[in-house]
């Protein structure tokens, strides 16, 4: 009987609960800045031609730089969590498997590019490139190809940062026009892609890392 | 009723059914791919939204790489419950 009373009242706090947050979405005020309009105004200056990537690579570059840092930072804190002195021998996977992944792989690099490419003009851009970059990653560690992560070396770790420092480079040199990532109109377009470049090849290491530093092959003992 | 408000309403009825049997499900094995089901029914909705941008990304980093990061710690936990018995 107390179980179901419980159960009963939790029941009736969540739908209350959702009533309520149901009507404060209906409750509230019209926005009183029409963003898109803003947005579209200052299309002309932005250097791309979608205005997705135009508001999170230049109208709030500087909310992309700290989300990138804070991923990177996710990345770091798993590395000291979860690295092993010596990375264990991937275990081999099924032909098919293996040659699904070898045949799928550099397709999904080119995807990846085409997304970065793509960017500037349609829906695109570093974050998606760099979750495919990851993807392929992960079904090459999946099916035995790549070995998980023990301690990255240089190389990776520069790979890893390399993204987030271009980003942070631009933004400094540009702190001499007196505001944080307002990139002059002429050259927007190219820092944008130079930016993206970067972002993608760090984003896409950062996330296959946390799957690869994560993952324990088959047979590990965890 | 036209037909994109039908496929609206089955969308949204599909994505509370995958997300209650995400959370319901005893089978962990099964609640995994339901969630990868969940997302990609969430990709079909940002879809119809209009944001493709967001849809690329759920698409991406929602169903792909999660659902990969969860299959992965299913097998990590029964080799572990393999090895321990």
């Amino acid at each position: 009987m107390i179980p179901l009373l419980k159960r009963a009242a939790v029941i009736l706090a969540a739908a209350s609960f959702a009533g309520a947050l149901v009507f404060a979405m209906l409750d509230l005020p019209a926005p009183g800045v029409h963003l898109p309009a803003a947005v579209e105004a200052n299309m002309a200056a932005s250097g791309v031609a979608h205005p997705v990537t135009a508001v999170l690579l230049n109208f709030r570059g500087y909310d992309t730089l700290l989300e990138v840092g804070v991923l990177l930072l996710a990345l770091l804190g798993v590395l000291a969590v979860g690295a092993r002195a010596t990375p264990p021998a991937p275990a081999p996977g099924e032909p098919v498997k293996r040659m699904f992944a070898r045949l799928a792989a550099p397709l999904m690099v080119l995807v990846a590019v085409y997304l970065l490419w793509a960017g500037a003009i349609q829906p695109g851009g570093a974050f998606q490139a760099g979750a495919v970059l990851g993807a392929a990653a992960v079904l090459l560690h999946l099916t035995g190809i790549l070995p998980g992560w023990g301690a990255p070396g240089l190389r990776l770790r520069a790979g890893l940062a390399a993204g987030f420092l271009i980003f942070l480079v631009v933004a400094g040199a540009l702190l001499a026009q007196g505001a944080v990532l307002a990139y002059p109109p002429a050259q927007a377009g190219r820092l944008i892609l130079l930016i993206e470049a970067g972002l993608t090849v760090s984003l896409g290491l950062i996330l296959a890392g946390l799957f690869l530093a994560l993952s324990r092959d088959s047979g590990d003992e965890a | 009723m036209s037909t994109s408000l039908a496929f609206d309403l089955l969308l949204a009825a599909a994505l509370l059914w995958s997300a209650w049997r995400t959370l319901a499900t005893p089978d962990i094995f099964r609640a995994a791919i339901l969630f990868i089901v969940f997302g990609l029914l969430l990709t079909l909705a940002w879809a119809r939204l209009a944001a493709p941008d967001i849809a690329l990304a759920e698409a991406a980093i929602g169903a792909g790489l999660t659902g990969a990061l969860l299959l992965d710690a299913v097998g990590a936990l029964r080799a572990r419950r393999d090895s321990a018995l």
